[in-house]
């Protein structure tokens, strides 16, 4: 057995390079052999069957007890939400008749309440018809305080739900909620059956293995077969709403192994129609689709690859009483506290260096936080996309910053030396390497440190390498909100959410800086209901953070999948599952 | 003999007991967060309210006494009930060990995996010895000889190579280039006519190809050093002086004397069938119990790596003691009354 290999993940993830390696060997001999003929005969009928590859496999098939995005998706083919987000943010009604809105009075005048209409011609999988009851329920459910949902945060200032006759539901909130979508829009909160989960409540959540297993939904695959972290077996939902879909019959949901391994299977070797997630070198990506079997899909969300400045002093003799800890802005960094070094490390970095090197056709160079929708995307910051490393040095220059006799610039006895830490994965320690090479041009020293992504992201308040902690002067790492409205994302860089041991060190800014406008503006955005006057707060709130440098963005990630030649219908999408629109896939 | 066995069995429960605690601390001490791998847009409070879910905040000692009863209690009469239909007591009221990350009973999932691991891992563990054996004694017989230099040469490489470089290969060879075997071992396949048994084998082909070449490495090397180890002694020379054929001097006398050891070790790998074979089992998604753990332990899905370990720990303690009394058996000069 390969019992070497028990040391853990750390020892299996150091073959991931040569794995890649081999990868690109195999795209090579492909290519010499001329590509073996295609397997599946024109004359005969098409295959209904739709192979689909996750290579991290899906734990659970309700949404609300998910352990990411996986099971979601995986969900996503069985329950519905009231409305999806379609592939440009927009919404559409999914189990709902229409959006409701204050001009179709869906929506209260006072912001307090919203009223959805069901259709009346869905039933679920089991023959049942849909109610307002089932909606209402799940709300109840997720909000139980004893369910453990993590989908918690959309329900947010849900006073109650209330279901009014058979087809309408009314939620009110307990403030105005100028976005009030957040209930039931998208996968992550489907509709649950009611009868099915009835004994399912707060606690008795974690014991419904056969309802988490395979919940009775409205869409158009149900759960043949549910094997846990591996494989899930689907047919289809023969009474599904639309005649005529979904096209295929039955489905695979396979799950495991790595992301090179998936391309590879839908690109390279054709036993897969779609494979999720792609992060793999672009060049290799590039190669596989050269074959022609399969193409590479991406799709542009609210993924913001950033640079995250510490505002506070993280000097490792200062204790855990004062080290990166805000302390009303007694407490600032050395060097990072001066808006002219912060200028010049986002003024130093060719972001299209990094996107040409880690990510090909998954990235673009960003300088914005918020960089979709596009009406949320502010343009005021576009000069960042052309580095200007002479301006940065006279900035640096002006502001007293020397260059000392090795190289590196400081000011009354303090060196410009950046401590800066992301989490373990090769296309991140890339990165990396190449932002200290273009520091190191403006005279700033860079010390590299990775820790490992589940230590770095668990959020132990007892561990000193958490991002939250943040002892460091800069770190990296990916953030984005879900949905289309960036609301309660950029409400959390506001003063109060600073970390430290009053929250446990769970405070969503990050960066720890502080600014009055800022915070009124947020204030001023949750009392905002028009969607062209939200946009335009965002976008202020966005170009505060970035004009001021709290955050350094670099680069706007896109999602990568994958999809056989031969399937057809595919809408790829950031803004919701991307097996949303699975009913309309065809061959 | 028995009485042998009897202390045996009796020392292995304190040895059990120390192990699941040391596991047990050493994993609760690790710097994880069974919320670790949720997107960042979850919020800390609904992280902390997850893991309230899961138990987590209740104190080391009620959490570790908890997965004592419930391991060592609970699933054994959940197992009775299955077996004998009866039910015994409040069986619904009874607390299984849960996995965190499926919220599902952690030895139903163990059950579940059994048979892709028992079909691959297994598999290839019997493949490696029937490669082994023969090519041990023969390189014994022949010390030197080109099979012997060309078996010590392949066995280095089988050794030294690890398995997710020869995986690749594999894939690379039968699945990209001559398109003949699925890269995907498919787990919901059943075995029902000669067409599936043969889908089947063809799965079943590169995974085992793989485990076994590297498992026949280890052995054959084994083999043929016990081989020459008994090669040289009296007794053979003895036999050969007494004119037994060549044949059953080496099948009879000398092979049945280097079982001895070598079946030892066979006994003692035993278990590391049933932990799975984590790097091949991602590479072919046999998904097996080798992945099931890697998965586990990268969601700090602690009750299911807590007990995954802990049954591999009993069945080393187990087949330790099955290696010890075997080796009585094969050899009459060892007494243990």
């Amino acid at each position: 057995m390969d019992t070497r290999n028990r040391g853990g993940n750390r020892r299996g993830t150091a073959g991931l390079p040569m794995l890649a390696w081999a990868v690109a060997l195999a795209a090579c001999s492909a290519e010499d052999a001329g590509v073996a003929p295609g397997d599946a005969p024109p004359a005969a009928a098409p295959n209904r069957h739709l192979n689909i590859l996750y290579w991290q496999a899906a734990s659970t098939l309700n949404p609300y007890l998910s352990g990411g995005t996986k099971d979601i998706e995986a969900a996503s083919m069985v329950v519905e939400p009231l409305a999806h987000y379609d592939e440009n943010g927009n919404m559409v009604p999914t189990l709902a008749r229409d959006i409701p809105s204050v001009e179709n009075g869906g929506v209260s005048a006072d912001l307090r309440s919203i009223t959805w209409t069901l259709r009346q011609d869905v039933n679920w999988s089991d023959g049942t018809p849909l109610t307002a009851h089932d909606v209402a329920f799940s709300g109840a459910y997720c909000m139980h305080e004893e369910a453990g949902c993590n989908s918690l945060t959309a329900f947010a200032d849900v006073e109650r739900i209330e279901a009014q006759g058979d087809h309408t539901v009314r939620i009110i909130f307990s403030v105005p909620k100028p976005f009030p979508y957040g209930p039931f829009v998208g996968s992550t909160t489907p509709v649950l059956q009611k009868a099915q989960f009835e004994g399912c409540l707060g606690v008795k959540a974690q014991e419904c293995t056969e309802q988490n297993f395979r919940p009775i939904g409205t869409g158009p695959f149900k759960v043949d077969e549910f094997r846990a972290n591996d494989v899930i077996s689907y047919s289809a939902n023969e009474g599904y709403r639309e005649p005529g879909k979904p096209w295929f019959r039955t489905a695979t949901f396979k799950g495991g192994g790595d992301a090179a391994s998936a391309a590879r299977a839908v690109l390279e070797t054709g036993e897969f129609d779609y494979a999720w997630n792609l992060q793999v070198e672009p060049e290799v990506l590039e190669s596989m689709s050269a074959g022609g079997k399969g193409e590479v899909l991406a799709a542009y969300g609210t993924l913001v690859e950033r640079l995250m400045v510490n505002h506070t002093n993280d000097d490792p003799s200062l204790g855990p009483e004062r080290r990166s800890l805000y302390l009303d802005g007694a407490n600032p960094h050395p060097f990072l506290a001066d808006r002219a070094v912060r200028r010049a490390l986002s003024m130093a970095i060719d972001r299209q260096v990094l996107v040409d090197a880690g990510y090909g056709a998954g990235g673009k160079p960003t300088c914005n936080v918020v960089p979709a929708p596009p009406i949320y995307a502010s343009t005021a910051n576009d000069e960042c996309q052309t580095p200007n490393v002479p301006e940065a040095n006279r900035l640096l220059d002006e502001a007293g910053w020397m260059r000392g006799e090795d190289g590196v610039r400081a000011k009354d006895g303090v060196r410009l030396s950046i401590l800066f830490q992301t989490s373990t994965n090769s296309v991140r320690q890339g990165t990396q390497a190449l932002i200290k090479q273009m520091w190191g041009a403006i005279g700033v020293e860079t010390e590299l440190r990775n820790i490992d992504g589940g230590v770095f992201f668990g959020g132990d308040p007892a561990s000193p390498d958490t991002f939250q902690k943040f002892y460091a002067d800069i770190q990296m790492y990916t953030n984005n909100f879900d949905g289309t409205d960036p609301e309660v994302y950029l409400a959390g860089w506001v003063c109060d959410e600073a970390p430290g041991p009053d929250n446990q060190w769970l405070g969503s800014n990050v960066p720890r800086a502080c600014v009055a406008e800022y915070d009124a503006l947020v204030g001023e955005l949750a009392r905002t209901a028009g969607l062209d006057e939200r946009a335009a707060i965002a976008k202020r709130l966005n170009d505060i953070l970035v004009r001021n440098q709290y955050m350094i963005p670099l680069i706007w990630r896109a999602r990568l999948s994958a999809r056989s030649m031969s399937l057809q219908g595919v809408r790829i999408n950031a803004w919701d599952s991307e097996l949303w629109n699975v009913a309309d896939w065809h061959r | 003999m028995i009485r042998y066995i009897t202390r045996r069995l009796l020392f292995a429960v304190p040895t059990l007991l120390a192990i699941s605690f040391v596991l047990f601390a050493l994993l609760d001490l690790a710097p994880s967060d069974p919320t670790g791998q949720l997107p960042l847009t979850i919020g800390p409070e609904v992280r902390a309210q997850i893991r309230e879910s899961l138990g987590l905040d209740q104190p080391f000692a009620v959490r570790y006494v908890k997965w004592l009863e419930q391991f060592f209690v609970n699933e054994p009469l959940n197992v009775v009930e299955k077996i004998t239909g009866l039910e015994i007591g409040d069986s619904s009221g009874r607390l299984r060990v849960r996995s965190w990350a499926t919220r599902s009973p952690v030895v139903d999932l163990i059950v579940e995996r059994l048979p892709q691991t028992l079909w691959v891992v297994g598999l290839s563990y019997v493949v490696g010895i029937l490669i082994a054996l023969p090519i041990g004694v023969f390189s014994a017989y022949k010390q030197y000889s080109w099979f012997d230099q060309i078996g010590a040469f392949v066995s280095m490489v089988g050794f030294s190579v690890p398995t997710f470089f020869t995986g690749l290969l594999a894939i690379l060879l039968f699945s990209v280039t001559l398109n003949w075997l699925p890269s995907i071992y498919d787990t919901t396949h059943e075995v029902t006519d000669l067409g599936s048994l043969w889908t089947q084998l063809k799965q079943l082909f590169m995974p085992v190809l793989v485990l076994a070449f590297y498992n026949a490495a280890q052995l054959s090397r084994f083999m043929r050093s016990a081989m020459l180890d008994n090669l040289n002694l009296d007794y053979v020379r003895t036999a050969r002086a007494k004119g037994v054929r060549e044949r059953a001097v080496l099948l009879v006398h000398v092979l049945r004397n280097s079982m001895i050891p070598v079946v030892t070790m066979i006994a003692l790998g035993v278990p590391t069938i049933f932990g799975g074979a984590i790097i091949t089992e991602q590479i072919f998604r046999v998904n097996g119990l080798g992945q099931l753990l890697i998965v586990a332990i990268q969601g700090a899905d602690i009750p299911l790596v807590q007990t995954l370990t802990f049954i591999f720990a009993v069945l080393i303690v187990l087949f330790n003691l099955v290696a010890d009394v075997l080796y009585g058996l094969l050899d009459p000069r060892i007494r243990y009354d």
